[in-house]
């Protein structure tokens, strides 16, 4: 993809800078990290959880207790989409969820129907004491009354674009970008 | 990357290796969902699924059940005893009748070669067949796979070996096709009344002693010996058989390597395997069982949305 389509929204440093502030709401609203457990979303919500994680130990000193979300499985839209490939399972920390501060991590927030999944997948794994969701980017558009609790940074994005979250470990670089989808793109 | 199964899962022969790798892949995932607390996800909600079981089986049916179950599918459960087929309804009626009924899919077993592939040329729900005559038994076919790469981290270049009644046997009809399509070399053990007489067509190669099988292969895929066959005069008698063709721990002490037992069920210990093989350190026996309701759980899940182009399109917009 050209250049010229691609919006730099976050680069590494903004990111970083973004996560820094997050992590500290997610202690200050959770009153401590005693109880806290970040769920990262797969893909993307796993890697921004992961960078939460270490922020808080840097600052807390304290390794909070973390695990992954596979939402596939919980999609309302199986019937007008077919199967997706399960990616990677959901991971549960040892002690589990139940009277625990859980954080749902995500890339984007868009639909709120990822975030609604996400819910009922937590609803199943135990009784979280509260339930928190965290992310990255709000791209505003929500089809669902869910609203992000703590948020890296809000955009607004035109019929014709969407965000576009990367990660190192996936993309090889941090940052956050605006695709424009040209009339003739999907 | 991953490719669409399409309508019904009739046998392993024309599947691809994409194909067959998509359900192997998709399968792993859902094993974890077996070990939770509560062992249920939402993704067949409101599907209805009937178990049509023309011929007696346990672990399969049960199998299918729980993977159902395990999905939040709504199933019912027919079997012929008790049931209108022994009026003498004919197969399409009745899932003509089903069908009037609203149900999404069909798990079959019958005791008719192709009696997968009839039903499904001629209702527009899915058809999954659970054992067809001897013709094949795909899912047992793919809980090996799955259950031999568990093991060995891979199927390509492996050496598998089938013993016993391969003529009747659908399970190694539906092994021979899945593995030789993922890259194994396949070969066949058993006595020459139970092997198919050119069964070297399939691509397979023929053993004449088990030791030499032994001696081969890195799977022994041990196969039940339907005791109706002896009265049918394939084999002279119960413990003829086993001193020929029974697994044993002395046979496999010659083999000094990593062999790995496996057996679809049920087992006649003392006969085709010896209960020290069976309860033993090579045994995956139990794995199989296991690994059976995940790889069930993968195949409806796969055949429930049934529209691979859209899941297709999804995975391209999915960033969105």
């Amino acid at each position: 993809m050209p250049e010229d389509d691609r919006i730099h929204v976050m680069d590494e440093a903004d990111v970083r800078q973004a996560v820094a502030r997050m992590a500290g709401e997610i202690v200050e609203r959770a009153g401590g990290t005693d109880r806290l457990v970040l769920m990262g979303i797969h893909r993307r919500g796993t890697q921004i959880a992961a960078m939460l994680r270490e922020e808080i130990a840097r600052t807390e000193g304290v390794r909070v207790a973390s695990g992954s979300i596979d939402i596939t499985l919980y999609r309302d839209d199986l019937e007008t989409i077919g199967p997706r490939p399960v990616v990677g399972g959901s991971e549960l920390p040892p002690e589990g969820l139940d009277g625990q501060d859980v954080v749902i991590v995500d890339d984007v927030a868009y639909t709120g129907r990822t975030a609604r999944a996400a819910l009922n997948e937590l609803n199943d794994w135990g009784r979280p004491r509260r339930t928190l969701l965290c992310v990255l980017v709000d791209r505003g558009g929500r089809e669902l009354p869910i609203q992000p609790d703590v948020t890296g940074t809000s955009v607004h994005v035109l019929p014709n674009q969407r965000v576009e979250v990367l990660v190192p470990e996936l993309d090889e670089r941090l940052g956050v970008d605006l695709i424009n989808m040209g009339a003739g793109a999907p | 990357m991953s490719e669409g199964l399409g309508k019904d899962l009739v046998g392993l022969e024309n599947l691809s290796e994409a194909q067959l790798l998509t359900i192997l892949d998709t399968a792993e995932p859902f094993k974890e969902i077996s070990e939770r607390r509560i062992k249920k996800v939402p993704v067949l909600r409101g599907k209805t699924i009937v178990n049509l079981f023309f011929e007696a089986s346990t672990r399969t049916r049960v199998s299918f059940e729980f993977a159902e179950k395990r999905l939040s599918a709504d199933t019912v459960n027919i079997s012929s005893t008790g049931s209108s087929f022994a009026k003498g309804e004919t197969l399409v009626d009745t899932a003509r009748n089903l069908e009037a009924m609203r149900i999404d899919m069909v798990v079959m077993r019958h005791g008719a070669s192709g009696a997968a592939r009839f039903l499904a040329e001629r209702i527009p729900s899915n058809v999954v067949n659970a054992g067809d005559g001897s013709h094949e038994h795909p899912t047992q076919g793919l809980l090996d796979l799955l259950t031999i790469r568990d093991h060995y981290g891979r199927l390509d270049g492996l050496k598998v070996c089938i013993v016993g009644d391969i003529l009747h046997s659908r399970v190694a009809r539906s092994n021979i096709y899945g593995l030789l399509t993922l890259g194994a070399e396949v070969g066949v053990c058993g006595p020459p009344t139970l092997l198919p007489p050119a069964a070297g067509e399939l691509g397979v190669c023929v053993f004449r002693r088990l030791e030499e099988a032994i001696e081969w292969a890195d799977v022994l895929n041990v196969l039940r010996l339907q005791l109706e066959r002896m009265h049918a005069g394939y084999v002279p008698s119960l413990r003829e058989y086993n001193r020929i063709w029974g697994v044993s721990t002395a046979r496999l002490e010659a083999a000094a390597r990593d062999l790995l037992i496996l057996h679809p069920g049920p087992m006649n210990r003392g006969v085709e395997i010896d209960s020290d093989v069976a309860d033993g350190p090579h045994s995956v026996i139990l794995n199989q069982v296991t690994n059976g309701v995940a790889v069930r759980m993968a195949v409806l899940y796969l055949l429930a949305g049934g529209q691979p182009e859209k899941a297709e399109a999804a995975k391209q917009g999915a960033e969105a």
